[in-house]
């Protein structure tokens, strides 16, 4: 019998209580919010409940949303596959800018190591107890994190680009 | 045996022909062979690669151009053949690869990646290999065909073959170099 | 000459000296790469060595991160299947498909079964290329040149088919949102034809060559294994997981384009060693033609795109003759499509594994936020588990089969 997103969520629910919240079923995939000092738990509990048996860690990616309220600057989205059941879910966890840090989870998935580093890289979101977080596709010596929206895409040292032939200036580029 | 008529002979350098000797000058000569023995160094990063296994597999054969030794060493290497992005991360490697090979050298930029940084206009990409080392022939196409590949080395053997070999101790060479800041 | 030694925090030397061996003879440091011929592509192992065998190691990996999700917030839906042919570009048209399908997941489109019986043939058809390479490559590794001399003239053939479709050989930027930009021409169906013929037995010769052959055996059984529960935490997806046992398949676990239309078996292997992955990319190209042949026999009559003008680039010489392509054009081109505000998993069974785009729209043009789940990077992470304790041309059979490709790593 296929497991039901109600059954996951009753079952979060209950065994977590406040620490989760804000149940959407968005496409194909359940999707709910954990706080962020939560995750490590909640994770070891979808992952070794026997009923719940979310045993494959497909994702992790992060999110910068500059626009919402300071405490919820940035999202770590986790997503977690059933292999047996074939279910997928997605759990996003909120973190503060001036302290964005949460639960490393590779003590659960040893595949986290990496995308938590590169995750790390990208938004400079640090993830307490990784085993060696330091930046992975840009260089050691970067001091800024790319992913960042307020980041720009291009490189701002160019000198071969007149930004009047592009019909460009500083503000919509 | 096999049918001889099928093997091209490269073209004797303009000179004079007589009865039991043939006189042309020596650069002609040294430009004749350098250019019929380009031995390749395949720095492939990326998506040219591929492309390159296939100039170098049966159906297109740089073998042909007298690239049949792939050089992994860059000590032992003429053409450096630089195929996909160049990121930052990368360029002083390249440079090093470059400065280790033995002169003479030459430098073919193969795809818009290596040429420019193609579509890869961002914070991480290297905006053309030419910022860190002389480069003599660019080959576009992102990424070219094999074709192109064995155009950009048949462009290559042209500006060999017509290379003095005083060229690699003259001042504008010098020059070149130290532009690049490389010794 | 004391400027060109590293300074002394990244010498190695201290490394060396605080690990000795039980009888105090020296370990000794060798960097595989970024440019060792040997490692297709560029990332850099440090390895600490006794003698031949590896004791540890240690991967750099970044070498050609060209910020893919960076640009991917910056362009047009409809702009970023250039980039993900870039991701594996060994199998572009995967990715290209794998795209499409997640933007269409996100805005509602339903496509016909024609265009979804295509996009398995083109995807199987990438499948095959794909494995091609890694499996001639490993032959190359372990002393065969000649096979892959030989199968990749066939690759050069999946070229011909894709350039009948696209007009591109290798990032082939192929399709639309909705479908195809143009029907195939009757040239695509007699070289898909003509490669169906030809294919099976060549690919049957080169097996032929390896299977059981003695020194590939060597050198390939019991190098670089991995436990299925140890490939499973670390992420494995593709044949290299199904190498270990476990037969995960997205084609089979989340069916998408139509593949639960197709009879086809998931091969596994049992040691996930780099024998296994070899023989499970052997049968995968097996079941791979077994699809395309049931797809070619099956395939619906119908349209090559889904009818939706407002999300599908109407053909150029209505846009000049006919007002509502002009306006559709428009509208696509300007960016006033209506987007839904949402979030879009969709995983689709690359070369390598599971490839998954994660979309998160904000209604504008541009993607908010687009995650590439690059199996790849992923699996990469295991290497050093498993060259521990094997000797250094081991290690490099291993990283030969696991198929790694540096632009789908580094994105």
């Amino acid at each position: 019998m296929a497991l039901e997103s109600a059954v996951i969520q009753q079952k979060v629910i209950d065994q977590f209580g406040l620490k989760v919240a804000d149940f959407v079923q968005l496409h194909d995939i359940l999707t709910f919010e954990v706080a962020p000092d939560a995750i490590l738990e909640v994770m070891k509990y979808l992952k070794e409940d026997e009923i719940l048996r979310f045993n494959f860690l497909t994702d992790v990616c992060g999110v910068h949303y500059p626009e919402y309220a300071e405490e919820r600057q940035f999202a770590v989205v986790y997503h977690l596959h059933n292999w047996v059941d074939n279910v997928r879910i997605r759990i996003k966890s909120f973190l503060p800018a001036s302290n964005p840090e949460i639960d490393s989870v590779v003590p659960l998935f040893l595949g986290a190591n990496w995308m938590e580093r590169e995750t790390y890289d990208f938004f400079g979101i640090i993830f307490k107890g990784h085993p060696q977080l330091k930046r992975i596709l840009n260089m050691d010596e970067m001091t800024v994190f790319p992913m960042r929206r307020e980041f720009p895409l291009e490189d701002g040292g160019r000198t071969d680009k007149d930004d009047r032939f592009f019909g460009r200036t500083q503000q919509n580029c | 045996m096999s049918d001889t008529s099928k093997y091209t002979m490269a073209e004797a350098p303009a000179g004079y022909a007589g009865e039991g000797f043939f006189a042309t000058k020596l650069s002609d000569v040294v430009g004749l062979a350098r250019a019929n023995s380009l031995w390749p160094l395949p720095f492939a990063t990326s998506c040219c690669g591929i492309e390159f296994m296939a100039t170098m597999a049966s159906h297109y054969d740089v073998a042909r151009f007298g690239s049949e030794r792939m050089s992994f060493s860059p000590r032992q290497a003429d053409m450096l053949l630089v195929m996909g992005t160049i990121a930052k991360k990368m360029a002083p490697i390249l440079r090093q690869v470059y400065e280790q090979m033995a002169e003479p050298k030459w430098v073919i930029a193969v795809g818009a990646c290596a040429s420019s940084g193609g579509v890869f206009d961002t914070y991480s990409v290297l905006q053309g290999i030419d910022k860190v080392i002389p480069v003599d022939v660019y080959v576009p196409g992102c990424p070219p065909r094999p074709e192109q590949i064995l155009d950009g080395v048949m462009r290559l053997q042209d500006i060999v073959k017509s290379e003095s070999v005083r060229r690699r101790s003259s001042d504008e060479y010098k020059d070149l170099l130290g532009s690049y800041n490389i010794k | 000459m004391s400027e060109l030694l590293l300074p002394p925090e990244q010498r190695y030397a201290s490394v060396i000296n605080q690990r000795r061996n039980e009888d105090g003879s020296e370990l000794s440091i060798l960097n595989l790469g970024p440019t060792h011929p040997a490692t297709h592509g560029i990332f850099q192992n440090i390895l600490l060595m006794d003698g031949e065998r590896i004791l540890d190691g240690e991967s750099t990996v970044g070498y050609i991160h060209r910020a893919f999700e960076k640009i991917a917030e910056n362009r047009p839906f409809y702009q970023i299947t250039v980039l993900t042919d870039r991701l594996n570009y060994c199998s572009a048209p995967i990715n290209n498909m794998g795209w499409w399908m997640t933007i269409e997941k996100a805005l509602g489109i339903e496509v016909p079964k024609r265009v979804q019986y295509m996009r398995v043939i083109v995807m199987e058809l990438a499948r095959i290329a794909d494995h091609i390479i890694c499996n001639s490559v490993l032959g190359v590794d372990t002393g065969a040149l000649t096979g892959f001399l030989y199968v990749f003239q066939f690759r050069e053939k999946i070229y011909e088919i894709y350039e009948e479709i696209c007009g591109a050989r290798l990032t082939t930027n192929m399709g639309r949102i909705g479908g195809f930009e143009r029907d195939w021409s009757p040239a695509v169906w007699s070289k898909i034809d003509a490669f169906l013929e030809e294919f099976p037995a060549a690919w049957q010769e080169f097996e032929n060559l390896l299977v059981r052959n003695r020194i590939f055996m060597d050198r390939t059984i019991n190098v670089g294994p991995i436990s299925a529960e140890k490939a499973m935490s670390y992420g494995f997806t593709g044949p290299n997981l199904r190498a270990a046992g476990i037969d995960y398949d997205i084609r089979v676990a989340q069916p998408y384009s139509s593949y639960e239309d197709f009879e086809f078996d998931i091969p596994v292997g049992k040691s996930g060693d780099t024998y296994d992955r070899f023989c499970v990319r052997n049968a995968e190209i097996w079941e791979s033609l077994k699809i395309i042949k049931q797809a070619l026999a099956k395939m619906p009559e119908g349209n090559f795109h889904a009818d939706v003008p407002e999300y599908y680039l109407p053909p150029k010489e209505d846009v000049y003759t006919t007002m509502e392509s002009l306006i559709y054009h428009f509208k696509i081109v300007m960016g006033e499509i209506p987007v839904p505000l949402t979030e879009v998993y969709h995983p689709v069974e690359g070369g390598n594994g599971e490839l998954g785009f994660y979309l998160i729209t904000d209604g504008s043009r541009t993607p908010y936020r687009l995650h590439f789940r690059r199996p790849c990077f992923i699996y990469y992470q295991a290497f050093n588990d498993m060259v521990r304790g094997q000797n250094l041309s081991d290690a490099i059979a291993t990283l030969s089969s696991l198929n790694v490709i540096a632009g789908e790593l580094d994105a």
